[in-house]
């Protein structure tokens, strides 16, 4: 997936700039596991770690599968998700910035992103999740779809 | 009824732009990706192509698009901006918003047919300096410093001869703005001619002992404990020891709310209302311009203005009427 999205958003590298060569962990804190995020433009990867061998990484950011799903989605503020301490940032700031910015400004929805990752059989699930997804944010209260399609 | 207000407002990137246009803006303001503008952080900001084709979708929506070259020219690479001005005009965009006098000169003289509009990075606070960027560059509108009472707004409008535009939502900068050199100090690095104030490249949070430790460069500027709300990274919002007393020695990290002043904002004489944050979300964009579309069409209306639900959206979680309503003299 972090492949297809990689060839989808090419904007998302130019605002990444020399950040995409970085390593990010996400670290949700209401789930077991972290995600090791590496941009990179040649050969963009994620992939789910134990928490304990999350190994080096540049920028930390840390908050509950709520907040950075709204983050991603477009359904909260990464300032105001830190002024209420929902979310914690560390390591290279700049790395966080260019990375919660390119996020931003790519209006991505995982659900499509998913989708376009499995060709026609994800064209098919995309569009179940269309009618399913945006009942099932409002029931769990998570950002499951992007804000404008909610 | 009142006089309708424009709302301007802003946008870090082409989504945060789009979306500022469809919650209601009237203008956008925007920058280049680099120094030229005062929001230069990592991932943010317009190429040139982006500026054309954020202007154009303003344009057939209804919205003006103001481009932000706000930074002071360095010695030596004056043309970074003279280009950034050139490119605006490229653009079609509707306004510059400038500081520099060099740069006002240049653009009076290159493209006088663009708005020049005078950054509140000028810090021209008096109706002399004003009326002295209106005779000699042909400044159409001034953006105040966030300094003034609206007493001292309305006395500025009786005597200059342009537009003026306050800021009515966002972080609150007391500082003399384009003349403020405490990150300069900690850094190196100037918020007014590198476009950045507490450069991410300098700023690191660290977890100790239960309480976020915020730092500058090599200064501790803020220890806040946990469930308390924490600040942006800024010196004049740290908490300091001063006398054996702890506390804001500068300011408290509050943001200005003035949606209720608008209709005395619109008395005063003001033209424009501006809304602070190319550094925030599209989430942060729809819902504030959202709220102040409607209480800008509330005021025009006559009607009073509605509640707004942005205090989630501040920083400190807390909100202020700032200078307008100035109860410390």
């Amino acid at each position: 997936m972090a492949t297809s999205v990689g060839r989808r958003q090419p904007g998302l590298f130019a605002r990444l700039g020399v950040h995409a060569e970085k390593s990010f962990l996400l670290d949700v804190t209401d789930l077991p596991f972290v995600f090791r995020l590496e941009p990179r433009r040649d050969r963009p990867h994620i992939e789910p770690r134990r928490r304990e061998d999350a190994g080096a990484w540049d920028a930390r950011i840390a908050g509950t599968l709520s907040a950075l799903l709204g983050l991603v989605h477009g359904a909260a503020d990464g300032d105001a998700l830190f002024f209420s301490r929902d979310i914690v940032i560390e390591g290279d700031m700049e790395a966080v910035l260019a990375l919660r910015n390119a996020l931003d400004d790519a209006e991505l929805d995982l659900s499509v992103e998913a989708a376009a990752a499995f060709g026609a059989a994800g064209a098919a699930a995309e569009r179940i999740a269309r009618r399913i997804l945006p009942m099932a944010s409002r029931v769990t209260g998570l950002a499951l779809t992007r804000r404008d399609r909610s | 009824m009142g006089n309708k207000l424009e709302l301007v407002c802003p946008a870090g990137t082409p989504a945060a732009l789009r979306t500022a246009v469809d919650a209601g803006a009237d203008s956008i303001y925007c920058g280049f990706r680099d120094e030229t503008n005062a929001r230069n952080f990592p991932g943010l900001n317009f190429s040139p192509e982006e500026m054309a084709q954020g202007v154009a979708y303003a344009h057939a929506k209804g919205a003006r698009v103001l481009v932000a070259i706000n930074t002071f020219p360095r010695a030596g690479a004056a043309e970074i901006w003279h280009r950034a001005v050139d490119e605006a005009a490229r653009a079609g965009a509707d306004a510059l918003i400038l500081a520099d006098m060099g740069l006002l000169a240049y653009a009076a003289e290159r493209h006088p047919q663009l708005r020049r509009h005078l950054s509140v990075q000028a810090a021209a606070a008096n109706a002399d300096a004003i009326r002295f960027y209106v005779e000699e560059f042909g400044v159409k509108r001034v953006v105040l410093p966030r300094v003034l009472t609206v007493a001292e707004i309305a006395a500025i409008n009786r005597e200059v001869p342009c537009e003026t535009e306050v800021f009515v939502f966002g972080g609150l900068c007391v500082m003399a703005e384009g003349r403020c050199s405490l990150s300069s100090y900690a850094t190196g690095r100037s918020p007014n001619m590198n476009g950045v104030c507490s450069p991410a490249s300098h700023v690191h949070y660290r977890e100790e002992r239960g309480e976020l430790v915020s730092r500058l460069g090599e200064f501790t500027i803020d220890r806040v404990s946990k469930g308390e709300p924490a600040p942006y990274p800024t010196l004049c919002k740290g908490c300091f020891s001063v006398s054996g007393k702890r506390g804001h020695v500068f300011e408290d990290p509050v943001s200005l709310d003035a949606a209720t002043l608008i209709p005395e904002l619109a008395q005063a004489g003001v033209t424009a209302l501006k809304i602070e944050g190319r550094q925030r979300s599209r989430s942060y964009i729809h819902d504030v311009v959202a709220s102040f579309r409607r209480a800008v069409d509330a005021q025009a209306a006559g009607n009073p203005i509605p509640a707004g639900e942005l205090r989630r959206l501040s920083e400190g979680q807390t909100t202020t009427a700032g200078a307008y309503r100035k109860t410390w003299r």
